[in-house]
């Protein structure tokens, strides 16, 4: 199982309680913090390398670094809006041990000198927020909270702020805005929120994952918590598995373990007699990767899935098996983020909607495979175009799916297309490259003719 | 090429745009913050709002918990809760409905009491949730007392297909279980509490459980389980 810093014991009901938490050690590196510098902290954070496990994968310690020294309001807020299609973790962490976020967060507002800090709760997790709000009252009682705690110079306070259900509220700067009381629309950045953020502070903001590794960061310290994992990717990572798995569930591993070990050896690997299509690493805003060996074999860490094409993102593996359409999870993933594009900019809000259009299309056969490379196309320019990366999230999965199933998508519209009596398809009309960065294939025995300008 | 005017699909408010229904009367004067004096507000309401807008520096903060209280209240965000939340927190009702226009869990229709939020995201839908859905409108969709959604991923794919009942997440859910979702709310009991999440123990846990347990096992497996030797 290797080394198990979060879910050692977790199951404990007691470790939700101040008692049963400071009887493991709970609170005690709080104290050793605040007897060291904040710089020293600080550089315990850069030591341990460790990156944000909310999907930017930024390293933490660097991004504490960007906040500001000197006396002014600072902010701390704890991005605890779960809602990555197929991310779990944070739900199940907060709910089993909340008093290490607060540890957590205390620590990192005392290295950047934060004495307001937030914990920004996505509002369907009720009973986790009931849990958060009965264990800051208990840490508040017991003097981590508040005015000079511990009898140190360091006043913190810490507020849970519960959502009320939006995706875009899990991009930081929507995230801002939303805790301002506003409708959650992101912010064109720069300036970015370490130099002006929540109630234009200089405002950090990380994962609740990435937060609940200060203390174990403080405990073992910076260089050796580096020791985890893998050289770029360090820790342990909690990967929420689920989909076409035989045990779903989150699984605490070391990063850089076999994805093959987590899918087939911890979640079961798909139900029997079938086998692994495709697959998310990264929650659903990452690009699908297929089934196959090569890419099972890859370890799962940041750099690696990012060399093969995807992105590691919230940690969050969904498995689709050979018994579903791609087509239908194409359209299930474009109409989400349909839903959920807040609309302030137009390549997302567009973009997002005139996707499931064609998906649509293609789903009842209304489509010709060129509508596959408009779709490309559309993904293209959607990439890099938006203030957030809301509609990237929608794109890069969307693209993905198009470049390793194109056959099936082809498939899918000739087989609806005589279903529908509409007969074969137009032939694809060889435009070169001028369709877009995806070029359509080219048709056998058919010279490319060259392009018209 | 002339276009037929009566040949073009309209919604029934004459636009070909949906969500014009709601616009605004552009005869009234805009609407200003309320006066205290003449909009009644419940005194704990009042009290409760109050004292979410003391927590943070700046009180604008607020306006999502206030919604919350109000929509508590009220059953949904209607004029009269909007207004007595802006009346409290000296806002403009207009900020307050763009706000709760903008979050899924507000409501600015009337609603049912209980929601019943269904995960239709695409963990869920691979393991069957748009039947779940089906089944759950099917047995609560005439009642006026519930509101079933269907709902993007409410985080909690461990338990897929899962729903989300007055908070209280269940799963995994099968078809039967829509109707006993229906009668454990009307009896005012605990909702499937074989299948509450937050009783769950953690993966490695839950499935050497499952795997021990023998037939109970929802989806048995042939590997003994994370203990497995070959592994």
């Amino acid at each position: 199982m290797g080394v198990q810093l979060f879910y050692d014991g977790i199951d404990d009901p007691e470790l939700r309680t101040l008692d049963g938490y400071a009887k493991r050690g709970g609170y005690e590196m709080l104290r050793k913090a605040l007897e060291m510098e904040p710089g020293a902290v600080l550089q315990e954070m850069l030591d341990s390398e460790v990156r944000g496990r909310g999907g930017a994968g930024f390293a933490m310690g660097k991004k504490m670094s960007f906040i500001p020294g000197g006396t002014m309001d600072k902010y701390l807020v704890c991005n605890a809006d779960e809602s990555e299609p197929g991310t779990f973790k944070d739900r199940e962490l907060m709910q089993k041990n909340p008093h290490l976020l607060i540890e957590g967060m205390l620590i990192a507002g005392y290295a950047i000198g934060a004495n307001k800090s937030f914990i920004f709760i996505r509002g369907e997790y009720d009973h986790q927020a009931d849990v958060l709000d009965a264990a800051v009252a208990e840490a508040r009682a017991a003097g981590y909270i508040g005015d000079r705690i511990l009898g140190f110079a360091h006043t913190q306070d810490l507020v849970v702020h519960r959502g009320a259900g939006a995706y875009i509220c899990g991009e930081e700067t929507a995230l801002l805005d939303a805790l301002e009381g506003k409708r959650g629309n992101p912010r064109l950045k720069p300036p970015f929120p370490a130099v002006q953020g929540l109630y234009r502070g200089p405002t950090l903001i990380n994962n609740v994952e990435t937060l609940m590794n200060a203390p174990h960061i403080m405990r073992m310290g910076g260089k050796e918590f580096a020791r985890l994992g893998t050289a770029n990717s360090t820790g342990t990572k909690v990967v929420s598995i689920s989909g076409c798995v035989q045990r779903p569930g989150n699984y605490e591993v070391e990063l850089g373990v076999p994805t093959r070990e987590l899918v087939y050896g911890l979640a079961g690997g798909p139900p029997e007699g079938r086998s692994i299509k495709a697959w998310f690493p990264g929650g659903s805003s990452a690009p699908v990767l297929p089934g196959t060996d090569e890419y099972m074999d890859l370890p799962y860490d940041f750099d690696s899935i990012a060399k093969a094409g995807s992105m590691l993102g919230s940690g969050a593996i969904i498995v689709i098996d050979d018994s579903i359409s791609i087509v239908d999870v194409a359209v299930k993933t474009a109409k989400f983020y349909r839903h959920e594009s807040c609309g302030k900019c137009t390549p997302c809000r567009e973009g997002t909607n005139w996707t499931v259009k064609m998906l649509e299309r293609v789903q009842s056969g209304e489509a010709t495979p060129m509508d596959l490379d408009i779709m490309a196309s559309v993904q293209e320019q959607i990439i890099g175009n938006c203030l957030c990366v809301l509609g990237d999230a929608m794109a890069m999965p969307i693209g993905s799916m198009i470049a390793h199933f194109r056959e099936e998508f082809e498939a899918h519209i000739d087989a609806a297309r005589e279903r529908n009596g509409l007969g074969a398809a137009i032939p694809q009309v060889n435009r070169g490259r001028q369709g877009g960065a995806y070029p359509m294939r080219e048709p056998a025995g058919i010279e490319p003719t060259p392009a018209v300008v | 090429m002339a276009i037929d005017p009566s040949q073009v699909r309209r919604f029934a408010h004459g636009s070909r745009v949906p969500g014009w229904d709601d616009a605004a009367d552009l005869s009234k004067d805009p609407a200003v913050i309320p006066d205290p004096a003449t909009t009644p507000v419940p005194e704990h309401i009042r009290a409760e709002i109050e004292a979410q807008m003391a927590k943070y520096p700046d009180f604008r903060s607020a306006a999502i918990p206030a919604l919350h209280i109000v929509q508590r209240e009220h059953g949904w965000c209607s004029p009269t809760a909007i207004e007595q939340a802006a009346c409290v927190m000296r806002l403009t009702p207009a900020y307050l409905t763009a706000v709760a226009t903008f979050y899924d869990m507000f409501s600015t229709t009337p609603k049912g009491r209980h929601d019943v939020f269904v995960c239709t995201n695409i963990s869920c839908s691979l393991l069957g949730a748009d039947r779940i859905h089906e089944a759950m409108v099917e047995a609560a969709g005439r009642d006026p007392d519930f509101h079933v959604k269907p709902f993007e991923c409410l985080g909690a794919c461990d338990i897929a297909p899962m729903a989300s009942v007055d908070g209280e997440y269940v799963g995994p859910l099968e078809e039967t279980d829509c109707a006993r979702i229906v009668d454990d709310v009307k009896a005012g009991r605990e909702v499937l509490p074989d299948k509450q999440l937050k009783r769950r123990k953690i993966a490695i846990e839950y499935w050497r459980e499952q795997t021990l347990g023998g037939p109970d096992a929802r989806r048995p497996s042939q590997d003994a389980g994370p203990d497995d030797p070959r592994r």
